[in-house]
Parts: structure tokens; sequence; C-alpha cells
């Protein structure tokens, strides 16, 4: 690896910390990704030729 | 005859059109339904990069570009597996996909993401690396403690390997296979407010 990745990975992990939770900002940035796919499936339009008026 | 027996069972509980249908209800219109098939795509490219890894072994994954290009790719197919798999599992919670007589595929579901997370921990032990050595050793006092070092011993590393490409897929495809099988006798379940003039069909 070599530029920014490389700084960007070759040290520990960066944890949060509220009381007893605890949880390192890379596994914070792939929930968050989680849950806006989880919502943007729910809320953009499925494209569909029969604008899913049940036609067979 | 039980062979009649079974035939018949087979053709009442899941005939061919519901085995292989052409139409989908309306309400399956949806992004939140396309990651039950994600997940399985992903299950599909982990096998075969995993067969790979398998065939070739570590000789040629630790040394070589290809090999090591394998590898990435079996590991982020992992990732992305657990990242449709969760979000599936998110999407049928909220709409309450048990309803409907589909409580065993529920529960089939709950069962291969528990058996994913040990198919998956036993990959990371066996990457016979530094990494892989790490989790060994701080997992074998947690293992221990629970009482099941003696049966399930992480820092065997042949017991591991066998796990993860044997026995953990071989269960964890069949239990896959199961769960699509009971998706396609019920039906994909219909949203909590669905009615009748939008679980007409479509394709």
């Amino acid at each position: 690896m070599s530029g920014w990745i490389s700084n960007f990975m070759n040290h520990p992990a960066t944890y949060l910390k509220a009381g007893w939770v605890q949880i390192s900002v890379s596994n914070l940035i792939v929930i968050l990704l989680m849950l806006t796919v989880f919502a943007l499936a729910i809320f953009i339009p499925f494209p569909n030729e029969d604008s899913g008026k049940g036609k067979k | 005859m039980w062979t009649a027996r079974a035939r018949e069972s087979w053709q009442k509980n899941l005939p061919i059109e519901k085995l292989i249908p052409d139409t989908q209800p309306a309400y399956v219109v949806s992004w939140i339904y396309v990651f039950g098939v994600l997940t399985i795509a992903a299950l599909s490219v982990i096998i075969i990069s995993g067969l790979a890894l398998a065939f070739a072994g570590p000789a040629w994954y630790h040394t070589s570009d290809f090999g090591h290009w394998v590898n990435s790719l079996h590991f982020w197919s992992v990732q992305l597996f657990f990242a449709f798999m969760v979000i599936h599992l998110w999407g049928k919670f909220w709409m309450a996909a048990w309803r409907g007589g589909r409580i065993k595929t529920w529960i089939s579901g709950a069962v291969v993401f528990v058996l994913s997370i040990a198919t998956g921990f036993t990959g990371y032990l066996i990457q016979t690396n530094f990494d892989s050595q790490w989790i060994a050793y701080e997992a074998k006092d947690g293992f221990n403690s629970a009482g099941i070092g003696a049966f399930f011993n992480v820092t065997n590393l042949g017991q591991m390997l066998l796990l993860h490409v044997a026995f953990l897929p071989a269960v964890l495809g069949l239990l896959t296979l199961i769960h699509v099988l009971m998706v396609r006798k019920r039906g994909v379940v219909p949203p909590i407010d669905a009615n009748s003039s939008n679980t007409e069909a479509s394709r």
C-alpha cells in the first residue's frame, strides 16, 4: 500500500467512547454506510416496466 | 412406497410453478427485496473463490499476485455478504417477515446468520499470519472460560481449517438452500399494510 491509504491504515484504530459504549471509527463508518444503504433501499423507487400495477 | 409419498408431498408443497416462478407480487418491486438475492450472489463468489484457494493452496495465494487477488476477493465478498445479509435481516425484521406461517423461514435465516459468523471466524483463524495468531490467542481464553475449548480449540489450525472449508460451508449451504425453498413455498412476505390490490402478480 502507498500514499494516504497506508498512512490511514498503518496505525491502531481510533476508538470513540461514551461511558460503557466503545466503537472504532472504522466500524462506526461501516454501520452508518449500511444504515444509509438500508434507507436508500426503502425510499428510492425500483425501476419497473409495469410500474408495479400488477400486470403479468 | 416412500418414494411415491415423498414425490406427492413435494408436488403438493412446492410445485414447479412455485419453485421457478415467472411472476412476483407487485409489492416485491422495491430495492429492499433485492438484498436476499444479493446475499446469495455474494455467497456464490465466496464459494467459488474459496474453492480456488482450497485447490491452489497457501503456497499460491500467499506468494503470487493473482493468489493475493483471489484471497482478497474471498475476503471482500465476505464483507459484502455480511453487509447484504444484515440489511436483509433489518428489512425482514421491520416487515415482521415471520407472518403467514413463515416462522421456520425466519428461524432458518437466524441460524444461517449465526453459522455464518462461526464460518467467518474460522476463516479469520486460518489466514496463517500474525493476525490469525493474535485472534486465536485472544479468543482461546473466551472459549475456555465458556467450557468449550476442548471441543472447539481455536489454536488448533487443522481443526479450524477443516471446519472452515468442509463442515461449516456444507451445513451453511444446505441451510441456505432450505431457507430459499421455504421462501419459495410460502412466497415473499407482503408488507404489513398490503391489500389485495397490490398483491397481484408482476413480472
